[in-house]
């Protein structure tokens, strides 16, 4: 029931595997706490790879939009890959979809970063 | 604690997120057991969890001394599952908006909206102390929302 999340750096980019489900509790604890642990780091490039993630609740939607409101107060960016139908679909009611920056492609969002 | 009544099944639980995971599994076994398509059984199941985290989390607040009760029925025209918490009560008219501009990046207030969106009833009652929420999927019909 948990989520599982591997982290990589591509060209200056932190990206967030993310997988499984983020629900109240333990997925949405896991990926605030990452997102805080990067910018701790000062990592402020940040893609999350939704790719796995099957499900989603409104606690995990929320927890998508605190991350990206807590890493652009911080001067960075985060931008959201490779959604999932119902991932998608819950973006686009929650009319969440045009506030994120939504990829399809890993080298194109990498490419999209600003370069510092 | 399970109580059973022709084909409808309760359950009364404690204010906890393995109550919440419990409530959605039922749901989403009620609803495949209905013959309702996946993408129904997606609504479904994320609506009930949606109500049992409403009532776990923002009325009972985990309070180990309040209970939620769950009860799930296949009536043969709907599917009819009600969740019922023991905290203050919730009046939907005071909820904001989720799609309003101001609201939209906030980080909590989607769950109501998002039971609404994918049910074809959503109906409160007010227990005093507590909230009944309703949900009804009618059976047989096109899918819904998203």
């Amino acid at each position: 029931m948990s989520m599982k999340i591997s982290t990589r750096q591509v060209d200056g980019v932190t990206i967030l595997d993310l997988g499984g489900r983020i629900t109240l509790g333990e997925g949405s604890v896991q990926l605030r706490d990452s997102v805080r642990d990067l910018l701790a780091k000062g990592q402020k490039k940040i893609l999350l790879n939704l790719g796995d993630v099957n499900y989603i609740d409104s606690s995990g939607i929320g927890e998508l939009v605190s991350a990206y409101t807590t890493v652009r107060n911080q001067g960075g960016e985060l931008k959201l890959l490779n959604l999932t139908r119902k991932v998608h679909d819950l973006l686009q009611i929650t009319k969440l979809y045009t506030v994120f920056d939504v990829k399809d492609d890993e080298a194109s969002a990498i490419g999209a970063f600003a370069q510092a | 604690m399970t109580g059973q009544q022709a084909s409808r099944i309760t359950y009364t639980l404690d204010s906890s997120l393995d109550s919440v995971n419990k409530v959605e599994q039922t749901a989403e076994q009620l609803a495949r057991k209905a013959g309702v398509d996946e993408d129904d059984i997606f609504r479904i199941s994320m609506a009930v969890r949606e109500a049992a985290v409403n009532a776990v989390l923002h009325g009972n607040a985990y309070d180990p001394e309040k209970r939620m009760t769950a009860s799930f029925e296949n009536t043969g025209a709907d599917l009819v599952i009600r969740i019922t918490d023991e905290g203050k009560g919730l009046d939907p008219a005071t909820l904001p908006d989720p799609l309003a501009p101001e609201n939209l990046l906030r980080g909590s207030g989607r769950g109501i909206f998002l039971i609404r969106s994918f049910m074809d009833e959503v109906h409160f009652r007010q227990l005093h102390p507590g909230t009944e929420l309703t949900l009804i999927k009618h059976l047989g019909t096109a899918p819904t929302g998203a």
